[in-house]
């Protein structure tokens, strides 16, 4: 009489379980290498180890520090170390609304951020000036630095502000090494009065 | 007994007489109007007097009557008497083309940031004051912002559409 | 060695001069918000300080002159947004003043629910801050849990978590759910013992008594001449608090007891914001069951009953005839609105709040000035700071809970 399957009848496919295993970029593989696109290999390193400056001005900012609390970890993408000194970070999180005084900080802030730098607008204020359409308000903080993913919400929840974040991944990952000296890049920031 | 407004009322007008005028209980608050030179005399009055002790500053602010000629801006102090726990209000109206009233800072120094705050916003000159200058708004910023004739949105701006949104 | 530096050039007056600028810019490092503060410091001790704030004014005084009371709810939530609710109350209850409207018992006692609620919030973040700002970042980390748990209530109320615009003129814009009490429950089960926690994490923790004890004090008189109001000035000894001397939404029907301090310095303040934080839990359970004792009918009332104010239900717009006209009337802003000038005044987290409104019977007030606790007691920030080192500057800043939204405004 056969005894009923007991063992070896779970599936091994991982896509089953609901675990999505990351991918290793395209290369060719053999014993003991690995050729990828250096792109690549420096875009996934850099993508999962970014450390954001927290540019908090107002309300976003406490969505901010929820986002980093231990209910929404922003930590968990790589971003467990915030810096406040522009020389050490990467992106530039401006969150809150950015007053026509204190514009030239930003500038000044995102001047002193070493290349390759991006910068992530979270929240209606930052992004086009948000319910403040007044004398006192810049409208939105591409009118001084350039802007890399805008995150809309009044405040955006922090899966929204995670949703950004992941969108600044892709782009980091799938950015090309020579894009900082192309001329169209130095376009970019002449147009904003950079040099 | 305890001190009410009509207590409060009969010793200022005892005090300064018809000087103080337009004399009012709006939702329970005494208010009462005085001539600008008088303002600091009216509360160094409400300070002092041991039965008055009007010794806190709520709120110091202006308020913009384009319509009032003569007596255009408005500098409205809120005063409070934590003891007894009465509240009184005292306005003080100036002319738009010559905005002077005596700072309070002398009497309390939290009028220092209110009084720079109302000149920021409506040009009144507080003589005497410490430091006069702008606060909130921009240094290089030419006019007062928050008087009627003023737009609200910045006008150089040309993302935003003014018809689409009504103005 | 001297001859070789002959050649270099100083600026005027450096060898005389004594004392370092140093400037503790608007970029913070910890998100407290943007002001400044321009420091002369003689080694570490600091000479003199000047303070700048302005960096994020966003003009709501005037912004309110053009929109109609209701659309006035929003910016408010934008003072202090730690503690949204309570602004959005002050501002509510300012209106229904000024408009002679009186709210039942039940609506007075959930705005109470909703008020301490978002005391306890604000008072979290000011106390687990100051920990921050000496050193131990875990006690932050661990009460952010809880304040996901407030703000999962004010989701089921008002539908947002940070910027609430919670309530309208007469009440609620919805009755309480189960799901809303169920979870203030599960927040009054779980939370005292997290309080209890991160008080022993501080009050006897020898690092931070010393850091904050002795530290940025101020002495009563002068803090009453500076206009200080809320715990800051409760830590001085003054025992004023308006929901105690002008006891609005029915107060005065709770018991509860007013924390003073003595010295007014940084420790005191820390454990005032702490006892308070236990008498709101206080305050929070009595209003609870003082809901919960109303039966029939009267437990359904979420609001006044004043048509000319608040907005009908929806199925009544689309059936009745009087529903959809007074529905037209308000969002048109074409309801009466009685003209004169009233104040009225809320604790907030941070002190007395305080709406000065002038109506001339438009649609939109003719002047709202808010009287911003945070703006009037930052004065005092150089006076208090001259004479301390540099680190206990920083800790007197982030215990006097500067809320940049309400210094600015």
């Amino acid at each position: 009489m056969a005894r009923p399957v007991r063992f070896n009848i779970k599936s091994k496919d991982t896509k089953d379980w609901g675990i999505n295993m990351a991918s290793a970029p395209d290369g060719m593989t053999g014993e003991g290498f690995f050729a990828a696109k250096l792109s690549d290999v420096v875009g996934l390193a850099r993508k999962n180890s970014i450390w954001p400056l927290p540019f908090a001005t107002s309300c976003c900012g406490i969505e901010f520090m929820a986002t980093m609390g231990s209910h929404y970890d922003l930590s968990r993408f790589g971003s467990e170390r915030v810096g406040f000194s522009p020389r050490q970070c990467d992106l530039l999180m401006v969150m809150g609304t950015i007053a026509k005084k204190m514009g030239p900080v930003v500038k000044q802030v995102y001047l002193q951020m070493a290349e390759p730098r991006w910068v992530i607008a979270v929240g209606a204020c930052a992004s086009s000036g948000g319910i403040f359409d007044t004398y006192s308000v810049l409208q939105g903080i591409d009118q001084v630095v350039p802007v890399d993913v805008y995150v809309p919400g009044c405040p955006p929840r922090p899966e929204a502000i995670l949703d950004g974040f992941m969108k600044i991944q892709e782009l980091v990952g799938n950015e090309s090494i020579r894009r900082r000296n192309t001329d169209k890049y130095k376009l970019l920031l002449e147009s904003y009065g950079i040099q | 007994m305890g001190l009410t407004n009509e207590i409060i009322k009969n010793r200022l007008s005892e005090k300064f007489g018809g000087v103080l005028t337009e004399w009012g209980e709006p939702y329970g608050l005494l208010t009462l109007t005085a001539p600008k030179e008088m303002n600091l005399k009216v509360m160094n009055f409400l300070y002092d007097e041991p039965d008055l002790k009007f010794r806190f500053l709520t709120d110091l602010t202006a308020v913009h009557y384009p319509d009032r000629k003569g007596e255009e801006l408005c500098v409205v102090y809120h005063l409070h008497n934590m003891v007894d726990n009465i509240r009184i209000r005292l306005k003080v109206y100036a002319p738009v083309d010559q905005p002077d009233v005596y700072t309070a800072t002398g009497l309390f120094s939290s009028a220092n940031w209110m009084e720079r705050e109302t000149y920021d916003f409506f040009g009144v000159n507080f003589v005497g004051h410490p430091n006069l200058k702008r606060i909130l708004n921009v240094d290089e910023m030419d006019y007062f912002p928050m008087r009627k004739e003023f737009p609200l949105e910045d006008q150089s701006r040309i993302d935003k559409d003014d018809e689409m949104f009504g103005r | 060695m001297t001859e070789q530096l002959q050649h270099i050039k100083l600026p005027e007056g450096s060898i005389e001069k004594q004392t370092t600028t140093l400037n503790l810019g608007p970029t913070h490092p910890a998100t407290h918000g943007v002001f400044q503060n321009i420091l002369e410091l003689d080694g570490e001790r600091i000479v003199d300080a000047e303070s700048t704030v302005g960096y994020i004014h966003r003009a709501f005084e005037k912004i309110a002159e053009r929109r109609p009371y209701y659309q006035v709810t929003p910016l408010t939530d934008r003072l202090n947004y730690c503690s949204a609710p309570i602004n959005n109350m002050g501002w509510h209850m300012t209106c229904e003043k000024l408009m002679g409207v009186k709210t039942p018992k039940r609506v007075d006692y959930l705005r109470v629910i909703i008020m301490e609620l978002a005391r306890i919030t604000d008072h979290l973040i000011c106390n687990s801050i100051v920990g921050v700002d000496s050193g131990a970042y875990t006690g932050f980390l661990y009460v952010m849990q809880y304040r996901e748990l407030v703000y999962e209530i004010y989701e089921e109320v008002c539908g947002s978590r940070l910027t609430t615009n919670i309530g309208r003129i007469g009440g609620f814009e919805r009755d309480f759910t189960n799901t809303a009490f169920e979870k203030l429950e599960k927040f009054l089960k779980e939370y005292p013992g997290v309080l209890k926690e991160f008080e022993n994490l501080f009050t006897r923790n020898r690092i931070f008594v010393e850091r904050t004890k002795g530290t940025g004090t101020i002495t009563a008189e002068r803090a009453l001449n500076y206009g200080f109001t809320g715990p800051n000035l409760r830590a001085t000894g003054v025992d004023y608090d308006v929901r105690a001397h002008a006891p609005y939404s029915s107060y005065e029907d709770f018991n509860f007891n007013i924390h003073v301090g003595s010295t007014g310095d940084n420790y005191d303040k820390f454990l005032v914001r702490n006892a308070e934080m236990w008498e709101s839990l206080n305050i929070i359970e009595q209003a609870y069951k003082k809901v919960q004792e109303f039966k029939g009918a009267e437990a359904e009332v979420y609001h006044a009953d004043v048509p000319e104010y608040y907005l009908p239900e929806k199925q009544d717009v689309y059936t009745k005839m009087e529903a959809l006209i007074w529905h037209f009337k308000i969002v048109m802003g074409e309801t009466e609105i009685p003209a004169g000038e009233v104040y009225h005044s809320v604790e907030g987290a941070n002190g007395e709040l305080g709406f000065y409104l002038i109506s001339d019977g438009g649609r939109a007030p003719y002047r709202l000035h808010f009287r911003r606790p945070c703006f009037i007691y930052y004065q005092a920030y150089a006076e208090i700071v001259k004479g301390s080192m540099l680190s206990d500057a920083i800790i007197t800043m982030s215990s006097l809970n500067l809320i940049a939204g309400e210094m600015d405004a």
